[in-house]
């Protein structure tokens, strides 16, 4: 049966190479800022010709299953888009990757019902993609479920490890790839679904040893992986509209986790295999003051008359400001701060907030002004010209250990040089080691005052004291 | 369409993917990380594809949760790339 509306094949491919254009100048104009936001557009205007022009494809004999299913996906993806807070970014990006990959893995899983049982003459190309897409799909959807999980602190951040994870890693793998083997040799269903079960493990059991700290670069990883599964459907469908489509997700996908990790000076091969933070799960704080280690406490009007007096101020946020929600309240304190005269400025480190650029977004969303914000490599050379450093939770960056304790996991991380401010005040909600679980030097520093609280009621605290001032 | 024709496209495309980012500011990583997602939803065409031409009640189900699923990325992912981005033209 086909419908009266179906196109030929050639006119399909043609919308779908019109598809493809868009979408590469939509990642285009994405990496550059002053055009990222039409980028966005373009590449959206770009998938709704490929969807559109899909429903005029002669292979589609029923609309009903998809118009249904296009509904209650929209109203999903709509409502938490919308309603999903700018400091859950990042967990929101797991999920929306992990049901990508899902999808990747259900096409190739259906396909293969629908063809293997035809009498085995599958060719090994078409059987090798569907069973590459359903392996990796599913790989993408169970580990961007515990990346999800984890930073939404559903499950705890810290690396989840136990003795022989890299055997017991390394023979599931084995097992997946007899199972493709045998699922390709037999074209049986059972021997997909012990594959599609397996993937799932193997893609919890590949993200729980990884730190909460590194989940976005997994994230990324990830992102990367169900592009190529997609990619892989293409393959199966001699779809080219998915193959250019995931090709790019898979290619761009990949060397924005490279840059990711350099971000952080770390290698991929240490994200996934070097369980970060994993070592001090003991309780670092109490290490610390058994080392007859001190620090020192300061008051909220202490600070505040600190700050009034300062000539210039810089501050760092971290994620405990996000969680906190306090950015509005920090930017207050900096405009009160600006009319006495004081020379404002932020420093953002990098991979401040949960993923790189979180910081930028949760700022601009509190009208900070773009001209305050310095990365790391302009607002460094400042910081001996600064009197007062306010850390405002942000922890791993600011770690000297980075600098000068090679034996530290986040050693030759490039951090703020905060110490080499005349004053460093710390907002801090206690003397607990920050998400990768190291212990920070930085507090102990004479030159450092701690204010302990909740980020945004210390912040409001601040405000109080320098209109008192 | 065959399979030296399809490797041709998968191979120009990997040299595109990574020729068109190659200059990106931290500052944009998240956002084009968000965008990529959503664009891998064009898995979609594939679910649509497999809904569309179901042939059993279990390919039905399996086509209808894909369809779902990749609606989700590819709607929810250019929304919350939008939101983002909207943030920093109010700079």
């Amino acid at each position: 049966m086909t419908t009266p509306l179906a196109l030929s094949q050639t006119a399909i491919n043609f919308t779908y190479l019109v598809a493809a254009v868009l979408l590469i100048i939509g990642i285009r104009r994405l990496s550059a800022p002053p055009t990222a936001r039409s980028g966005n557009v373009i590449a959206s205007i770009g998938m709704a010709i490929a969807i559109v022009f899909t429903f005029l494809d002669r292979d589609i004999e029923s609309y009903w299953l998809i118009a249904a299913g296009m509904a209650v996906g929209t109203v999903v993806g709509v409502a938490s888009a919308r309603l999903v807070k700018m400091t859950a970014i990042p967990q929101m990006v797991a999920l929306f990757n992990g049901v990508g990959g899902g999808a990747a893995a259900l096409v190739a899983t259906s396909e293969f019902h629908r063809l293997a049982p035809a009498g085995g003459h599958l060719a090994s190309d078409e059987i090798g993609a569907m069973l590459f897409s359903a392996l990796i799909g599913s790989v993408s959807f169970a580990g961007s479920l515990v990346a999800f999980g984890k930073l939404q602190e559903i499950l705890p951040g810290r690396p989840i490890v136990f003795g022989a994870q890299q055997v017991v890693n390394a023979s599931l793998f084995a097992g997946l790839v007899a199972c493709g083997a045998l699922a390709g040799a037999t074209e049986s269903g059972l021997w997909i679904v012990f594959l599609l079960a397996g993937a799932l493990v193997f893609g919890v059991m590949l993200v729980l040893p990884i730190g909460g700290a590194d989940m976005p670069v997994v994230i990324s990883l990830l992102n990367a992986f169900t592009g190529l599964a997609a990619a892989s459907t293409g393959f199966v469908l001699e779809n080219t509209a998915l193959i250019i489509g995931g090709t790019l997700v898979g290619a761009s996908g990949t060397l924005l986790t490279i840059l990711m990790g350099r971000a952080m000076n770390r290698s991929l091969a240490n994200v996934l295999f070097g369980a970060f933070g994993a070592a001090p799960a003991g309780g670092p704080a109490v290490a610390a003051s058994a080392d007859g280690k001190s620090y020192r406490e300061i008051t909220a009007e202490d600070a505040a008359v600190m700050l009034a007096y300062a000539n210039r101020v810089v501050i760092v946020p971290g994620y405990g400001l996000a969680v906190a929600q306090a950015q509005h309240a920090v930017r207050e304190l900096a405009d009160l701060l600006e009319k006495r005269g004081v020379d404002v400025r932020y420093a953002i480190h990098p991979v401040a907030g949960r993923m790189p650029g979180h910081m930028n977004v949760l700022l601009a969303e509190a009208n900070v002004p773009y001209p305050q914000l310095f990365d790391m490599e302009d607002i460094n050379p400042e910081f001996p010209r600064t009197d007062v450093a306010l850390v405002i939770g942000a922890n791993d960056v600011t770690n000297p250990a980075a600098r000068s304790v090679p034996e530290s996991p986040i050693y030759g991380m490039p951090i703020l040089n905060v110490d080499e401010a005349t004053n460093v005040v710390v907002l801090k909600r206690s003397m607990n080691p920050g998400f990768a679980g190291i212990d920070n030097d930085l507090y102990y520093d004479p030159k450092t005052a701690m204010l302990f609280g909740d980020a945004k009621s210390s912040v409001e605290k601040l405000v109080a004291g320098v209109k008192a001032a | 369409m065959t399979l030296l024709n399809s490797v041709t496209i998968f191979v120009l495309a990997v040299f595109i993917g990574f020729e068109v980012i190659s200059k990106v500011p931290a500052m944009l990583h998240t956002p084009l990380m968000s965008g990529t997602n959503a664009i891998h939803g064009i898995v979609l065409v594939g679910a649509m594809l497999v809904a569309g031409s179901a042939d059993s009640t279990l390919e039905q189900l399996l086509g209808f949760i894909a369809v779902v699923f990749a609606t989700v990325n590819v709607v929810g992912g250019f929304l919350v790339t939008d939101r983002m981005l909207e943030m920093f033209k109010r700079r």
